[in-house]
């Protein structure tokens, strides 16, 4: 037996991987979840938001991670819509300005179509340049973004007509998969201007855990990876999905059913693994 | 042709999926389709309502690259099994189509608006950017810089002048280092020291704290934290000063520290298991509800 599983081809673990993600998805378990300090902490920084204000929506994020970030990033424009802020979508990676589009075609114009584009909210684009757009937007917007997205010039559009630079904002919102992102705009961004605007995110798994030592001086908050999203998104379908149907609104939740069962086999594996190691030892 | 039992294995495997496949797309709710609505001007990707109204209509184009998207998934998920043709033609798709259309997206959102916008603001505007105003911005003639600068990184393509792609190198080189300094600088080393020294709270406002509520243990939990957090660093910094030798009370240190970074890094581990097993969920889910319409939608 021990043989066996030592000589083990990897391919049926990968097979047991995917059965253990495809069987709840096809089942479509779902649990419920309960918010925790740092899902609280980024909904009470918008909720601290006044109806108008500027919210920077930095959506550096494309279809690679939208796994992960997506739900959050929905949640984030559902809250923001909800609230009546003022949102200014920009990216810093390539497909972001892509990603910001569908999430507003999947939110803002199906459950707010009240809402009018360069009134309510406007997608700035995509700028190449990583953390070196931060740096000049913070004192320049129009120095990198003459015209919005649509090639619309800044001037003409009636909720740019004021802003200046990203100090105009009172809030960053941004949902990171990696560089540039949630860190760039904490170095960049939320430290120097401490005073001007707060800093929150939303980030993949791989960067989470180095993000926490940002929290809460320089990030106000942060949702770590689908966990994060599912526990953000339930406060805020409980705010202000007015009980909608709408699968939209529980993608992260349910994602959190294969999280489930592929990390119960992932422990059952590790153990598995070490016992395996610690016989084959003790057998030599 | 089929030699061994694994490819007659595999051979049976393709064509049942195969049927499945077809089965599924002739079988309400139908596979492989995407319903759309036209709103006024625009085509939208139809809701579960549009579906349901019967307002929606299947869209060819979209319904194409569904079966695109889907078969390149299949295509990358099969290098699990194994390197193949297909998956190294999907990889090849990958990479070509990513090359390009960074290529093609930097080119229209900076060297037409950031660049030639500032140098030629009219002769751009008529052809390209109808937004961009149509006057010269205050020095405006510096933009003949990083113009300069970006022919000489071309320069690099031929061989006998490829020495000038040197200095737009360097200086690219030298301002990404000074920009970087800084702010690691600022936000990594300055502004995280102050952090933790002043969520220190003080005896004082502890014993304040007691006083005006007694028997809340929070404020004494918070501090716990901070005291866990600081000898964590101290412990850190310990395992990573080589200036002294290891040994006796500092080897003590270090090897705590070593099992806070051991402790750090099985919580990125975690984390990153997390975010993998999210990025599988979202193929599946596309595979299943999207392209087989199995469930969800």
């Amino acid at each position: 037996m021990i043989d066996f599983l030592n000589t083990l081809d990897r391919r049926w673990i990968f097979l047991l991987m995917g059965l253990s993600v495809l069987i709840p998805i096809l089942m479509e378990l779902e649990f419920p979840e309960t918010a925790t300090p740092q899902a609280r902490a980024v909904f009470d920084e918008i909720e601290k938001l006044k109806e108008g204000d500027n919210v920077l929506m930095a959506w550096d994020y494309d279809p690679a991670s939208a796994g992960e970030l997506e739900p959050m990033a929905k949640s984030f424009i559902l809250h923001c819509a909800s609230r009546k802020l003022k949102m200014y979508f920009m990216a810093l990676y390539p497909l972001g300005q892509q990603m910001a589009d569908d999430d507003i075609a999947d939110v803002i114009k199906v459950d707010f179509p009240e809402l009018k584009y360069g009134e309510d909210y406007v997608n700035l684009g995509y700028k190449p340049g990583y953390e070196g757009v931060i740096k000049v937007i913070v004192t320049n917007l129009r120095e990198l973004y003459p015209t919005d997205a649509r090639g619309t010039n800044l001037d003409q559009i009636p909720m740019c007509r004021n802003i200046k630079n990203i100090q105009d904002m009172k809030l960053i919102v941004n949902v990171s998969a990696g560089y540039p992102g949630i860190k760039e705009w904490v170095q960049y961004a939320a430290t120097p201007f401490n005073d001007k605007f707060k800093l929150v995110g939303g980030c993949t798994g791989v960067q989470a855990s180095l993000m926490y030592p940002y929290i809460p001086q320089q990030l106000a908050g942060q949702l770590g990876a689908i966990k994060g999203a599912a526990e953000y998104e339930s406060i805020v379908y409980e705010a202000y999905g007015n009980g909608s149907e709408r699968k939209v609104y529980k993608e992260a939740r349910r994602r959190m059913g294969p999280q489930l069962i592929a990390h119960m086999l992932m422990i059952g594996l590790i153990i598995v693994g070490n016992v395996l190691y610690f016989l084959d030892r003790k057998r030599v | 042709m089929l030699k061994t039992k694994e490819q007659q294995l595999w051979l049976i495997v393709i064509v049942l999926f195969g049927v499945f496949v077809l089965f599924r797309c002739f079988s309400e709710p139908r596979a492989g389709r995407v319903y759309v609505v036209s709103t006024g001007s625009s085509v939208d990707k139809a809701t579960d309502v549009d579906q349901q109204a019967g307002v929606a209509r299947v869209s060819l184009s979209r319904s194409v690259g569904l079966w695109v998207g889907a078969l390149l998934t299949i295509g990358i998920f099969s290098f699990l099994y194994g390197d193949n043709p297909y998956y190294k033609v999907c990889e090849a798709i990958f990479i070509g189509i990513s090359a390009a259309y960074w290529m093609v997206l930097a080119f229209w959102t900076t060297i037409i608006p950031n660049l030639f916008g500032k140098l030629f603001p009219a002769w751009i505007q008529t052809w390209a950017l109808p937004g961009l105003p149509t006057a010269h911005e205050g020095d405006w003639w510096l933009y003949f810089v990083p113009l300069i600068l970006g022919v000489m990184l071309v320069m690099r393509l031929i061989p006998q002048y490829s020495w000038m792609a040197r200095w737009p190198l360097a200086f690219v080189i030298g301002t990404t280092a000074g920009l970087r300094l800084i702010a690691f600088l600022e936000a990594d080393f300055m502004t995280q020291i102050v952090s933790t020294v002043e969520s220190f709270p003080t005896a004082s406002a502890l014993w304040a704290g007691w006083q005006a509520t007694p028997r809340n243990y929070d404020p004494l939990w918070s501090l716990l934290d901070q005291v866990i957090i600081v000898v964590s660093i101290l412990a850190c910094l310990v395992y990573f000063f080589f200036s002294i030798e290891h040994k006796g009370a500092v080897a003590k240190v270090a090897r705590m520290g070593v099992w806070v970074l051991m402790i750090t890094f099985g919580a990125g581990f975690g984390f990153t298991v997390m975010g993998r097993i999210a990025l599988l969920a979202i193929r599946i889910e596309f595979l299943t509800n999207d392209w087989l319409a199995l469930s969800g939608g």
